[in-house]
């Protein structure tokens, strides 16, 4: 029997960890993949509470924040590539053509 | 034995988390995704969360991940051609802002304020969820489809050669 306190409070370090990347990081594709891991903390925090609730809707959201998880890096990464045509990096300090 | 391996997972889960944030190469960072994405797999599977543990590997690990390291292979950047981390002031404040934000989350106690548990088995095969699908969730799902559509036309737009 898995410890589904334990399970929560893993969910919740897991979302900080992925909170600590998106701000602290630099470069744009490890910036996407901290939103990942924050996307994925959240998933296993609905797993957990369908499972103390004993109600399967929890995984079924789950199943779609997967879904949308799949477009999201689509269309991200593809901004991603957009941005480097332009400008030859993807340091996101550097990213600042909308400011003038 | 499900309890010890829980543990197993979880840890290995968190490392590797820490692993993607703090290594400057992101090929590196990308794998340790990879790991992170195989533990809490095996995390559904210890909650009888199947279905989902199946579409975690399949999607996450195979389809997001591919285009991950496509990405990052196509572009080929040095990893000494991008600084990794914000100028320091920033950094500091936005790691003291994250552990702050953590910190009150773990304070909060999310498991005392929740009802209490009806008790009960639950088994999220693929049968059980299908119905759900299909019937309770029917019109999300098929927005869900939409919105495939629509992220693969934006895609397609956005990584032509001109904008």
């Amino acid at each position: 029997m898995v410890n589904l306190n334990a399970a929560i409070i893993v969910a919740l370090l897991l979302f900080g960890i992925g909170t600590l990347g998106f701000l602290v990081r630099r470069n744009a594709i490890v910036v996407f993949m901290s939103v990942e891991l924050m996307l994925n903390a959240v998933n296993l925090l609905l797993v957990t509470f369908s499972r103390i609730r004993v109600d399967l809707d929890g995984q079924v959201m789950a199943f779609f924040v997967m879904a949308v998880a799949a477009a999201e890096a689509a269309v991200g990464l593809a901004i991603i590539i957009a941005v480097f045509r332009k400008m030859r990096n993807i340091d996101l300090d550097k990213a600042s053509l909308l400011r003038s | 034995m499900i309890s010890f391996l829980f543990y197993v997972f979880s840890a290995l889960a968190l490392a590797s988390a820490v692993m993607v944030v703090t290594r400057k190469n992101p090929v590196s960072s990308a794998l340790f995704l990879v790991m992170t994405f195989f533990c809490l797999a095996g995390i559904y599977v210890l909650m009888d969360a199947f279905f989902l543990a199946v579409v975690q590997v399949a999607v996450y690990a195979g389809a997001i991940m591919v285009l991950f390291l496509f990405v990052i292979m196509m572009l080929n950047l040095s990893p000494d051609e991008l600084p990794a981390f914000m100028n320091r002031k920033i950094k500091w404040a936005a790691a003291a802002l994250a552990i702050v934000l953590t910190g009150s989350l773990l304070f909060l106690d999310v498991s005392r304020r929740l009802p209490a548990s009806p008790g009960g088995e639950l088994s999220g095969e693929v049968g059980a969820l299908g119905e759900l699908i299909f019937g309770k969730f029917l019109l999300p799902f098929e927005l869900t489809a939409v919105l495939l559509l629509m992220a693969i036309v934006a895609a397609v737009i956005m990584a032509r050669r001109e904008l």
